[in-house]
């Protein structure tokens, strides 16, 4: 559902009128605007964005782990357009059971550290990203840190006991 | 963070020469090495002098710092933001309390917010001398490092006078400042605007004309405006290469509308040109501090939020009231309306921007830190391959960058 004020935000009319399925909700808070997207359509809808509407940065890709809800993650992007000085967030859900999302490498480049780093911190697999592999973890590393059921100190409190 | 099998791996792609070609050598750089500024590895493929290939490793010094947040109250979370980037604390302490403000819906007194500007100014000066006198040091101007250093110390002085610490500061909390500027700080502000111009012009005078250092350092590290735009670079780079963008005009926040400040750029999109706008940026400093101290108002710093601010020490002796909410907020915290909120503002380095979801409780759900040096830093194969070796070194020092705000 898209509010009344929304809609007449040229951004989000221009994106409902090309993608009519894509937006499944909208939000304005605090001067933010956020749009809920169906995830198979993200790389669509950000190809669009960035050459329709000229959103040609892409300040950061994360996650938020809504644990034990379902869907579990929501993977937020961060837009920003120069010409429009103006900001826009978008937002996936994503299933726990089989984390995965489309990967916008290929509409922004940037997107590639973060996405790993997504990955890593998050486990959510970023199909079709060109080196998906742990960014900040070593890489023999078990479990996602960021994950809400992942416990602050870790698994195990010191190396002596694992020997 | 890769490993032992990232370097074989590179090395058998590499294979043996052919004959009448050249072997391809692989050579790791860091993770210790002194010009990486911190734990950064890049693994480079090199054909003869020229790098053909840069695989950057970073993740040396994740601390987890965005889990820890998730387990503590709002306003612990400050102490934390120092250590995301330790030259630039205050401009992290004042991103995080101003998207935790927007939550709450806080106004902060004018005057916490013009001392907040003049603070987080003096930090950008801060965090460019830093960067001066190492980026120096790499290209071989050693004493620069030394006279950055004598400045950067008065300034930590400084910090020390106001917050009672040299770097960890914490000064900025939510709802304004851990406690008022002590009495005589405008003296200390104005022998800093006082020293520093003439310490700036030094610097000038050592480097501009410098044929070395203009050797070393002009039409290397180029990399185009589209492909810095495409990799998330923010900050002096850009303005470097002549887009005039900073979070403090084109989206103002606690109060930059006030000031009168020029974004100085340049257009040769080089390393001398990074130089040239981060020293016409600390001049730019130098006129905000001294707008804030000549228009710095009166009043209280804290905002009026019994429930968030700590109460006076005094009227905890005296009111009932004050005792309880000191009682409620050091125990269990404050409650933030659920939300999220993204902040952006101009650190040192580019943009910085801290996304803050919280869903109703006294702990925030969720601190995502975008760091500039993250997403300066993944512009550095584009800025390495195709080009000497040596010139490696002075690119890498003119993306300022540091370890511990990309690795967090």
């Amino acid at each position: 559902m898209i509010p009344e004020t929304l809609l007449q935000d040229p951004v989000v009319s221009a994106l409902t009128a090309q993608f009519p399925s894509a937006v499944q909700s909208a939000k304005l808070a605090y001067g933010e605007t956020t749009l809920i997207l169906d995830p198979a359509q993200i790389v669509d809808v950000c190809r669009f964005l960035k050459t329709e509407q000229n959103f040609i940065r892409l300040s950061s890709v994360t996650a938020v782990d809504w644990y034990p809800r379902e869907p579990r993650f929501e993977v937020v992007y961060h837009l920003q357009s120069l010409e429009k000085n103006r900001w826009l967030r978008l937002k996936c859900p994503v299933s726990g059971e089989k984390p995965e999302i489309d990967s916008v490498y290929s509409v922004w480049r940037s997107a590639d550290w973060y996405e790993r780093e997504t990955f890593d911190l998050f486990g959510i697999t970023f199909r079709n990203h060109p080196n998906l592999k742990r960014i900040m973890m070593p890489e023999g590393w078990k479990g996602h840190p960021l994950r809400k059921d992942f416990p602050i100190h870790g698994y195990k409190y010191s190396y002596a006991e694992q020997q | 963070m890769a490993d032992y099998e990232t370097l074989v791996e590179l090395a058998e792609e590499a294979g043996e020469p052919q004959a009448g070609t050249t072997r391809r050598m692989t050579l790791n750089m860091g993770p210790q090495h002194p010009s990486t500024h911190g734990v950064l590895r890049i693994v480079l493929e090199l054909d003869g002098e020229t790098i053909t290939k840069a695989v950057p490793e970073i993740g040396y010094l994740h601390t987890g710092i965005e889990k820890q947040c998730e387990v503590r109250t709002w306003q612990q979370v400050v102490p934390l933001t120092d250590r995301v980037d330790y030259l630039a604390n205050l401009s992290n302490n004042l991103c995080y309390c101003l998207a935790v403000e927007k939550l709450l819906g806080l106004e902060v007194p004018p005057r916490a917010q013009f001392m907040r500007v003049m603070l987080t100014e003096i930090t950008r000066i801060n965090s460019h001398l830093v960067w001066l006198g190492t980026s120096a040091l790499d290209v071989g101007a050693m004493s620069m490092f030394f006279y950055c250093f004598r400045e950067r110390e008065e300034i930590l002085r400084l910090f020390e006078f106001f917050s009672g610490q040299r770097m960890m500061t914490s000064y900025f909390r939510i709802g304004g400042l851990a406690l008022d500027a002590p009495r005589g700080w405008e003296k200390w502000i104005d022998k800093f605007l006082k020293v520093m111009p003439s310490r700036l012009d030094m610097f000038e005078g050592l480097l501009n004309e410098n044929p070395i250092f203009k050797r070393r350092t002009q039409g290397v590290g180029f990399i185009s405006l589209q492909d810095m735009l495409d990799l998330g670079v923010t900050g002096p780079m850009l303005r470097g290469a002549g887009l005039k963008v900073d979070a403090r005009k084109d989206a103002p926040y606690s109060g930059y509308e006030k000031f009168d400040f020029d974004v100085p750029t340049r257009t040769e999109n080089d390393v001398y040109a990074r130089y040239l706008v981060r020293m016409a940026e600390m001049r730019e400093s130098l006129k905000i501090i001294q707008q804030a101290r000549d228009g710095m108002p009166g009043g209280p710093v804290t905002a009026d939020a019994p429930k968030v601010v700590l109460p006076d020490r005094e009227k905890m002796k005296t009111e009932m009231e004050a005792l309880i909410y000191h009682f409620k907020i050091v125990t269990e915290g404050f409650r933030v309306p659920a939300g999220e909120v993204y902040q952006v503002v101009e650190s040192p380095r580019g943009e910085l921007g801290y996304y803050v979801v919280s869903d109703g409780t006294s702990k925030p759900y969720r601190v995502f830190m975008r760091t500039p040096s993250f997403g300066n830093l993944q512009a550095l194969p584009t800025m390495f391959e195709g080009y000497p070796i040596a010139d490696s070194i002075a690119s890498l020092g003119s993306m300022d960058f540091v370890l511990g705000d990309t690795d967090r």
